[in-house]
């Protein structure tokens, strides 16, 4: 008795120590991403704290501690009864002419009221004519000053992305005064390759402007706008070519596509020399990205695959059901987050333990009941389990919807970093790299120093000299297949960032994962952890060659034709399925 | 080998199981009652569809639950029978021909994918049955026993082209699942691409296979694309289940609706309900509805729709609209043919006209295709589109694509003398002519 | 082990009274057994081939192949060619020669892969050639280097995954994942006749018979003695002088056309065949069929598939929400009870009855 409660506090503590290490490299990436130059200021503006992620750096730039959102309308100005007219109307092209009016408006308000169209949050109140900011259920009077404090029949002032476009652009500009040059740098990066609203006013930010990025990209927009423009004389192109020298723009590829097959020979040398700089940088980024790309998605295979690495890898139990495991614990981030829907990112970390125990407690039911009488049968758990998937995911689709459910991404997974000046990458897919890694680490700790390792290592050697020495070889089964179960459940919280959280979920990468274990070597932790990343490596280098469908079948043949010529995969190792 | 008496029961138990599995099976013939008329409902609700087609399957029933109350149709009780077709394509063909020789249904409302129609396709021409297909499709295909009511290419794909021509883009991205839907609405864009003068080497294609789930490598391929000077946007043909990790992917790589828009064709109201929406702000979809057309027919729909699934947050969408429109369109055929005789309601059908869910009229054109209004819509921070753009009024399906050569010169219609759902205008002539259906006279 | 014995001469009548009674039941103007009921009949056969022919390895080399649906599939497109040749000029478009789809892709004209497919010999041939290649290459490639045991199972399901993406490509030439339907005529009659119906469940069944008689033709000869040495101790049968590479690699080739074949039947019946069939879930649900059955019997096999098929078929009209809580249940509980299978359960109730007057197993393969 002493040692089973010995081996359910281990899982206990493992599943503990899991949410305490995770929850802080969570809490880390957050501080981190917080502090990063890419997303300078906390968005005071996003009013409930949730994530802002695709708008970019330019509505999170203006929306700096200055905005007037944060100390209300002091002083509302004019706002001419033809520019409230035009953002009344129903019409798309009455409402340009008011955003145009707004933008060569240099008063707070038109600030806000710009901020305010860009987020949908500006409402118009029919009979009043006031002017009203927020949401539906909280709307804050803007102008004027002695409007009604409650509309009558508030209608919210809908743009589209072209204006979304214009918005940004014009408040972009505005922004460049701002005295942080962390904000003036990302809204310059930011209005690169935007339509160029006022060109004359960037000129005079760039002769005031100390911070040398900010410079590097003002000189970029200023090219940029010569050389789009069709009236502007070929020496004027020319130097604005020579500007982009030692610059690194890509948005003007385009432009000097055409400057290169244009009709000034002079012009069109510099250019097409301008286009070979710009395009060797390019491959060089594009190469340092596909690394990353398969980097990640091998990370991802991985932290599958680990899971069955234990049940399939060590136990030799061919569990059909190991992707409805990661399914549990996709669905269990939802269930936390729809108990929490205040802090989704406190939900998903919290989610780590919680799917760990979640999976692992169906795991271990399941081995008791389903997998022990098959010991004997190893292949035909196959058949048992793939009853099983059946089952589990038709209880998903009647339990909870047949549809898929909806996941939040927190701040921290979402956004992204740079890393050099023009190399980003996506902050949730480094995360979830090296939370792999340490999945991973655990999991191999766990295998190679503890008492319950050594008594699956034990177990899988040789069952019966391991039971003879007093080793419970039932329960270590249970646990093995718990643990195993649980990691899975950990990969499927993981899975509920980057893809659906639906019943098809486990389907989706069941073959996968057991390729990766395969490939890698049945019984070797590493050779999952190898295995998975060439697998992803591999795919992300062919993709580009022939696409993503041919690039999945070249990986599958190339695995297949792998295992005919080194049965035992990358890393051999002998144990309790080697022998069958 | 151990017999002892416990085994031996749950053997016992295990055989009469079978047994009585297999008893269902001998009966020829289902009950019949003949005093309801029994309406078909053939939409998966297991294996990878049932995401989108289950909910199908609850419209019709509430639909049916509904003009039972009204008091039913020709003085009969309507009787829904279900069936599970579990997205395997020959079961489709064969759950088909059960509802229509075993159940003998009036009429069957069903399939969702290009396959399951083109697999029971076949068995509702053999068996003269009657079949609404509610979803938006590839065209190039029209059926005597098939009544299309979602969109044809040229009443979704062209006008969101337009659209985004109208808004400026100049570069095109066609992103899709390598299966014929996408396949033939990126050959028809194409093809109306270029006639509008987009050059060839600014429309850029890609495929995926199924539940694609890595989207990094595609979504930093248009950001390079769309960052290299020409305004860009992406047209996504993405089916179900790919869709969410694109978005999810296009989010975590900041690409915002206001630098490349996505216009997507299969994206709607449901799918965003397993997506968070706040980061997809702006970008696009076409549809022929949107649940947040603010007319009163349609709040209407909505309101009995939640009470009926018990559930405030469910949506509604496109394809139930289509499935709204179809079933009220038998239900007045049948009302005007006095009979539930197929022929009978095929011809009362044509020209029939019911009103849409958008203020409109769908109208049954000769072609077995309807008209509908075709929207643009932004999605917006709670999962909802806001329209930005709408034809003036309904616009005519049309079932061989004006664009693509080897259609040019075919229409369909199913009124006399043509009477032909693949005629050649030029040479005059029912193309395939020689079908059995003709022989036979 | 005799290849006519009692057994078979039951399986013979089991197949032969129902056959001759549908399909002469099937004719008239108010037949007794409907067509729709032949069709789908007809379609149990040849998954009963197919899952035969799992046994065949599985049961009896203990080869556990989770790829068999590739072999079938490719058994249905290969004969799906002839058929989409057939259309002719009644499809869509009216191009005499190329099927709709190619049109549709735009091509021009028919490629290579597709020449001599509309002659019904040479269909026949890639019918056999076809999976019977593959099996082949995969098979001496695996076995060559001596995959087995649980790496062979997911390297074919492996291999049946990689080509369920391949024929879902468009530009393969084989329909995409449309893949070939509206089928119109098999030697000129048409597939949608009632003759044509009963002839193609009369062939499936003689298929059927004749497929058992063969593999117990195989089982009972030398070859046979060498796959059960094989599969009772693979390392034995090597010492003992078996050249166990070409057993398997022969088997593993014999069962592949013989899936093949059925995979050519079933594509008429089923109307449609498309890359589903290649999902590896299809392949492990024909293997559930056969351990349902009872591995190692045959006979077992073929009940199996035909108890499968029913309960799919029924359940998901009479229970569409709940039937895969019945189905999943129905593979865990024979798969833990029920040890060698609804055959050897029928058996030993039949004993039950009959007391115990004749115990233990008589040959075939007790999985204990």
């Amino acid at each position: 008795m002493r040692s089973l409660a010995r081996l359910i506090n281990v899982f206990l503590s493992l599943s503990l120590f899991f949410g305490l290490v995770l929850g802080s490299l969570g809490l880390l990436g957050e501080l981190k991403a917080a502090r990063s130059d890419d997303s300078p200021v906390d968005p005071p503006m996003v009013t409930t704290g949730e994530a802002s992620t695709a708008e970019g750096a330019i509505t999170e730039v203006v929306s700096n501690p200055e905005s007037p959102m944060e100390s209300p309308m002091e002083s509302p100005t004019e706002l001419s009864p033809a520019v409230l007219e035009s953002l009344a109307s129903s019409k798309v092209a009455d409402r340009d002419v008011a955003i145009q009016a707004l933008g060569r408006d240099d008063s707070d308000l038109a600030g806000v009221l710009l901020e305010g169209l860009l987020k949908g949050r500006l409402y118009l109140d029919r009979p009043s004519g006031a002017l009203y900011l927020g949401e539906t259920s909280n709307l804050a009077l803007t102008w004027p000053n002695n409007g009604p404090l409650k509309p009558a029949n508030p209608r919210k002032v809908a743009v589209n992305n072209r204006q979304r476009e214009t918005i940004e652009s014009l408040l972009g500009t505005r922004s460049l005064r701002d005295p942080d040059p962390k904000v003036r740098r990302a809204v310059s990066r930011a209005l690169i390759g935007a339509p160029l609203t006022n060109s004359s006013l960037i000129q005079e930010f760039l002769s005031q402007e100390t911070d040398a990025e900010t410079k590097d990209n003002l000189k970029i927009i200023l090219a940029l706008g010569t050389l789009k423009d069709p009236n502007q004389n070929p020496a004027a192109k020319l130097t604005a070519i020579n500007d982009l020298s030692g610059l690194y723009a890509p948005a003007a590829t385009d432009d000097l596509k055409a400057l290169a097959q244009g009709s000034d020979p002079s012009l069109a040398t510099a250019a097409a020399q301008a286009l070979r700089r710009l395009e060797a940088k390019a491959q060089h980024l594009a190469l340092a990205e596909t690394i990353f790309f398969g980097l990640s998605l091998g990370s991802v295979l991985v932290l599958i695959a680990i899971g069955l690495a234990i049940t399939f890898g060590v136990m030799g139990v061919i569990n059909m059901a190991h992707g409805e495991m990661a399914m549990l614990g996709a669905y269990t981030v939802w269930g936390l987050q729809t108990l929490w829907p205040q802090s989704p990112g406190l939900a998903l970390i919290m989610a780590l333990p919680a799917a760990f125990l979640v999976s692992g407690l169906v795991g271990g039911a399941i081995e008791m009941t389903i997998i022990r009488p098959l010991y004997q049968r190893p292949l035909e758990t196959l058949l048992a389990t793939f009853g099983l998937s059946l089952i589990l995911q038709q209880a998903v689709r009647k339990g909870v919807s047949s549809m898929n459910v909806a996941v939040v991404t927190p701040a921290f997974m979402s956004g992204q970093w740079r890393l050099t000046a023009n190399l980003s990458v996506t902050q949730g897919r480094v995360l979830i790299f090296f939370f792999c890694l340490l999945v991973f680490a655990l999991v191999y700790l766990v295998l190679r120093k503890t008492r319950l390792g050594l008594e699956i290592r034990a177990v899988t050697q040789n069952r019966g000299m391991a039971r003879a020495l007093g080793v419970p070889s039932r329960r270590v089964d249970t646990l093995t297949f718990a643990l195993g179960s649980g990691v899975a459940g950990v990969s499927g919280v993981a899975l509920s960032q980057l893809t659906n959280v639906g019943p098809n979920l486990g389907q989706d990468y069941i073959v996968d994962s057991f390729m990766v274990v395969v490939f890698g070597g049945v019984g070797n932790l590493w050779g999952t952890l190898v295995g998975g990343l060439i697998i992803g490596l591999a795919n992300k280098f062919l993709e580009p060659i022939n696409g993503a469908m041919l690039a999945k079948i070249t990986i599958m043949v190339g695995v297949i034709l792998f295992i005919q010529r080194n049965p035992l995969g990358l890393f051999p190792q002998r144990g309790r399925v080697a022998s069958f | 080998m151990k017999s002892n008496f416990a085994h031996r029961m749950i053997l016992a138990l295990l055989v009469a199981l079978c047994l009585s599995l297999s008893v269902p099976m001998m009966a020829q013939e289902a009950p019949k009652s003949p005093d309801t008329i029994k309406v078909g409902i053939l939409h998966s609700l297991s294996g990878t569809m049932a995401i989108s087609e289950t909910t199908l399957k609850d419209v019709l029933l509430m639909l049916i639950a509904e003009q039972n109350q009204k008091g039913g149709l020709l003085g009969k009780q309507l009787e829904a029978v279900v069936v599970d077709p579990a997205s395997d394509w020959p079961m489709f063909a064969e759950k088909a021909r059960d509802l229509l020789t075993r159940d003998k249904v009036a009429v069957v409302f069903g399939c969702w994918t290009s396959v399951s129609r083109k697999s029971v396709l076949p068995v509702f021409e053999e068996l003269n049955g009657l079949l609404f297909y509610p979803v938006q499709y590839e065209g190039q295909e029209s059926s005597k026993n098939v009544i299309y009511t979602g969109a044809a290419p040229n009443q979704q794909a062209i006008p969101a082209v337009d659209y985004l021509l109208g808004e400026g883009v100049k570069r095109f991205v066609l992103v899709g699942t390598d299966y014929v839907f996408p396949r033939t609405a990126n050959k028809i864009v194409e093809a109306y691409l270029l006639k509008n003068g987009v050059a060839q080497e600014d429309i850029i294609t890609y495929y995926t296979p199924f539940s694609h789930s890595d989207w990094q490598s595609i979504v930093a391929d248009i950001k390079r694309i769309g960052g290299s000077g020409r305004k860009t946007a992406v047209i996504s043909t993405i089916n179900g289940d790919a869709n969410v990790p694109f978005y999810k992917e296009l989010a975590a790589q900041n690409i915002s609706a206001s630098s490349i828009p996505v216009m997507a064709f299969s994206v709607g109201e449901e799918e965003l309900s397993g997506v968070d929406s706040k980061p997809l702000v702006g970008h696009l979809a076409a549809w022929n509805y949107f649940q947040s057309v603010d007319k009163p027919e349609n709040s209407e729909f909505i309101v009995k729709w939640k009470e009926y699934i018990k559930d405030p947050k469910r949506v509604t969408n496109d394809p139930m609209e289509a499935s709204y429109i179809g079933f009220n369109l038998w239900v007045k055929a049948v009302e005007k043919a006095k009979t539930t005789d197929v022929d009978a309601v095929l011809k009362a059908l044509v020209g029939l006209s019911t009103p849409n869910l958008t203020g409109g009229v769908a109208k049954v054109l000769p072609n077995h295709h309807l008209t509908k209004p075709v929207l643009i819509g932004e999605i917006e921070d709670n999962g909802q589109f806001q329209v930005v753009w709408s034809t003036e009024g309904e616009v005519e399906g049309d079932a061989w694509s004006d664009f693509l050569p080897e259609s040019a010169d075919l229409i369909s219609d199913w009124t006399p003398p043509i009477n032909c759902g693949n005629y050649n205008e030029k040479t005059k002539t029912c193309l395939g002519a020689e079908k059995p259906a003709e022989e036979k006279k | 082990m005799r290849v006519i014995d009692r057994s078979f001469g039951i399986f013979t009548l089991a197949m032969a009274i129902p056959t001759f009674t549908i399909i002469g039941g099937s004719w008239g103007s108010d037949p007794l057994v409907s067509p729709f009921t032949v069709g789908l009949l007809g379609k149990y056969l040849c998954y009963a081939i197919l899952a035969l022919s799992i046994d065949l390895v599985w049961g009896y080399m203990g080869v556990l192949s989770l790829g068999h649906g590739a072999f079938f599939a490719l058994g249905g497109y290969a004969f799906g060619m002839y058929l989409m040749r057939q259309i002719g000029g009644q499809g869509v478009y009216g191009d005499a020669v190329l099927p709709d789809f190619m049109v549709f892709i735009g091509w021009e004209t028919l490629p290579w892969h597709w020449r001599g497919s509309e002659m019904f010999p040479v269909a026949l041939g890639l019918v056999i050639l076809a999976p019977g290649a593959l099996a082949l290459i995969f098979g001496w490639t695996a076995f060559r280097s001596r995959v087995s045991g649980v790496y062979f199972s997911i390297m074919s399901q492996a291999l049946t995954y990689a080509l369920m993406l391949a024929f879902y490509l468009n530009n393969l030439g084989f329909g995409g994942n449309n893949g070939f339907t509206d089928f119109k005529t098999i030697l000129g009659v048409d597939v949608r006749s009632t003759f044509m119906v009963a002839a193609l469940f009369g062939v499936s069944a003689l298929l059927l018979w004749l497929a058992v008689l063969a593999a117990r033709f195989l089982v009972a000869s030398r070859l046979g003695l060498a796959m059960v040495a094989i599969r009772d101790n693979e390392e034995r049968a090597r010492f003992a002088g078996y050249k166990v590479e070409n057993v398997k690699v022969a088997v593993f080739t014999f069962s592949a056309i013989l899936a093949g074949l059925g995979g050519a039947l079933y594509a008429p019946q089923a109307g449609i065949i498309n890359p589903s069939v290649f999902a590896p879930v299809f392949s492990i649900e024909m293997v559930v069929c056969v351990a349902l059955g009872g591995r190692g019997t045959m006979y077992g096999a073929i009940l199996g598939a035909f108890l499968v098929s029913f309960a799919k078929s029924r359940l998901s009209t009479a229970a569409p929400d709940l039937w895969p809580f019945f189905l999943g249940a129905l593979f865990i509980l024979v798969t833990i009870f029920g040890q060698g299978g609804v055959l050897r359960w029928l058996k030993s109730l039949v004993g039950l009855f009959k007391s115990s007057r004749s115990s233990g197993a008589k040959g075939g393969y007790d999985p204990a």
